[in-house]
């Protein structure tokens, strides 16, 4: 698999904030089968007096976090985001409608899972959980961003939905720059004036990588990594898409229903500039590497810049 | 080998429920003249509140009722003036469209009153069409959707035994409701975790929304099945008030295992064309129905 040997992966940063966590001993880890998978097992063999192993039943355990959550505790439920949705209705009447403190990882999402094929690619799960009130929806683009974010997430006043990635990817973070991720707002990585790139997850550092190619070209590209896909950073969308008057959008989603479609649904109330969106067109994913997959699937870095010059072509 | 240490037989412990001077595991220790006028009050009140609200489900909360009262008035830990104490017992009404039983029992220990559950389904209203713990204070659960209660139930139990506390966690749940695949994954994972604190009663009253559960897909020996497991079973007549309390002393009791007390009953009971009658799971009584059952149950 050509994954960077340089970099990190998403579920890895989870790992660790867990065991930072530890700290509060209302932190409480729960697994479905999968922790090796969303690394959670290193909470585990640290901590087995607070880890509850609930096998392979999702449904049950988006309920027992539930329980956890309302007696004070501070569950962090993993598995992989395709097996999250299996108890969907259960994460929207036990812990979204009461909007208790649980938070759920679903690791392994995106096309980007590789190999695996289609039924182990999430490319829905941000959009039905944007749809749910009290949640927040957070997708980090790498190791340092995600173990930051996880951090911060205990002391939101509502539950929320965390999707990390398996593999590696180039590093869009340092240990200085983590410092100004916060949840529901979105990260400036590049500045820029031409035309503003707004990702998560895997395609941040791709978006990179296209504005450092547009900029040889003479096109000055800001890329923003909107981690917080719920509550949307609507204020520096408003200010971003003055200043570029075109937006681009990436994500490993559908492009029904997630990162796009949130900016868009603002986009359309407010300053209505084009846009562009990179994303799963309305299909399934197959086995395959993850950049064999988004070259079919058109989402490579190469496609976000053919998106930002056409974007700022409607202009 | 597992131990059996607790006795099956609900017996064994009646004499102690119904002679006992106040312990310190049953706050109410009411007897069972008292809770049985207490169940009628209830029956009164559920009919009222659905009768106002011209909707509702009289059924299963007078299937359920006797069951609710024997263990609010024995071995149910809260304190009626703080319903959040951190520490109370939990009763988790799984199945949450039986809220009037709630409601009538919150009434009864004055933790709402009669303004608030004749205001029931209505807008803005505390007693909402199914329990939610964000609405009504003493609620423990924000029910509605059946299959989820034991699962909160068992993260309810986990927390408890993190705390070292004594608190039992109690569920409440129908045969109906038996046919959910969750239900079973809880009951799989009590037994793993050797949730001894956690107490499930399955109202088997036999019939479910759209008719007889045998008819529907009937979920047969509860009892065995429960048993297989790994729980601790027993089984009632859900309206013998002896019974109820025998069983609910023994569950209270039983710390090793998770236990479980099916408690066979009528739904409908006590008002006589709601008996049995699985039209009556989801209807309120029109004025005429409501005076017969008035005078039935007075
Ligand atoms: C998941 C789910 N499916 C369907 C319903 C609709 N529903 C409400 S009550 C009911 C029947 C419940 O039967 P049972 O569990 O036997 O309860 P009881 O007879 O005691 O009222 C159904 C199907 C629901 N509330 N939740």
């Amino acid at each position: 698999m050509s994954v960077p040997s340089e970099g990190g992966a998403s579920r890895d940063g989870y790992g660790n904030a867990l065991l930072r966590l530890a700290e509060n001993s209302d932190v409480v880890v729960l697994e479905a089968d999968l922790g090796k998978s969303t690394k959670s097992c290193h909470f585990r063999s640290k901590y087995p007096e607070r880890t509850f192993s609930l096998g392979i039943a999702e449904q049950n355990m988006m309920l027992v976090a539930a329980g956890l959550a309302s007696s004070g505790k501070i569950p962090m439920a993993s598995t992989f985001a395709i097996f999250t949705e299996r108890g969907f209705e259960q994460i929207r009447n036990g812990i979204a409608r009461p909007c208790l403190k649980a938070h759920i990882c679903g690791s392994h999402g995106g096309i980007h899972t590789g190999s695996d094929g289609s039924s182990a690619q999430s490319i829905e799960d941000l959009a039905i959980y944007r749809t749910l009130p009290n949640m927040t929806i957070i997708h980090p683009a790498d190791d340092i961003s995600a173990e930051e974010l996880t951090m911060q997430v205990v002391d939101l006043e509502g539950p929320s939905y965390m999707r990390t990635i398996r593999n590696k990817v180039p590093r869009s973070y340092s240990e200085e720059t983590k410092n100004e991720l916060k949840i529901g707002k979105g990260s400036l990585l590049r500045d820029g004036n031409d035309v503003v790139i707004i990702c998560c997850g895997v395609m941040v550092s791709k978006s990179i990588d296209a504005a450092i190619i547009l900029e040889k070209e003479g096109i000055n590209a800001a890329v923003i990594d909107m981690h917080t896909i719920k509550p949307l950073d609507e204020q520096m969308l408003d200010l971003w898409s003055k200043k570029c008057r075109c937006i681009v959008t990436a994500e490993d989603h559908s492009i029904i229903g997630g990162l796009g479609s949130a900016i868009a649904e603002h986009n359309s109330r407010t300053n209505l500039v084009p846009m562009e969106m990179i994303g799963v067109k309305d299909r399934f994913g197959e086995s395959g590497d993850s950049e064999e997959l988004f070259k079919i699937m058109s989402m490579t870095t190469e496609d976000i810049v053919k998106a930002a010059r056409k974007s700022i072509s409607r202009k | 080998m597992r131990l059996k240490k607790y006795q099956k037989n609900w017996k064994a412990s009646i004499a102690f429920t119904i002679t006992s001077a106040i312990s310190e595991y049953m706050p109410f220790n009411m007897g069972i003249v008292e809770l049985e006028e207490m169940a009628l009050r209830c029956r009164i009140n559920i009919i009222k509140m659905i009768h106002k609200s011209q909707s509702g489900h009289p059924g299963g909360s007078l299937s359920a009722i006797d069951m609710i009262v024997g263990l609010y008035g024995t071995v149910l830990n809260i304190d009626t003036s703080n319903p959040n104490w951190k520490d109370r017992d939990r009763f988790i009404m799984s199945k949450g469209h039986a809220s009037p039983a709630i409601y009538s029992i919150l009434n009864e220990f004055g933790i709402i009153n009669e303004k608030d559950f004749m205001s029931f389904r209505t807008l803005g209203s505390i007693c909402q069409g199914h329990v939610d713990m964000k609405w009504t204070d003493g609620v423990d659960f924000s029910a509605g959707s059946l299959g989820m209660g034991l699962s909160f139930g068992l993260g309810c139990s986990f927390a408890a035994k993190l705390d070292n506390s004594q608190r039992n966690i109690w569920v409440m749940v129908g045969d109906g409701e038996t046919q959910e695949g969750q239900l079973w994954e809880a009951i799989m994972a009590a037994d793993f975790h050797s949730s001894g604190n956690l107490k499930l009663i399955v109202d088997r009253n036999g019939i479910q929304n759209d008719d007889f559960v045998s008819k529907q897909m009937e979920v047969g020996n509860l009892s065995k099945k429960i048993e297989s497991f790994g729980w601790e079973v027993t089984e009632i007549d859900g309206h013998n008030m002896e019974e109820i309390c025998g069983a609910i002393k023994w569950a209270n009791d039983g710390q090793e295992r998770p236990m479980a007390i099916i408690a066979n009953t009528i739904k409908g009971k006590g008002v006589s064309y709601m008996e049995n009658n699985p039209s009556f799971h989801g209807k309120a009584p029109n004025d005429e129905e409501y005076h017969i059952a008035m005078e039935e149950l007075s």
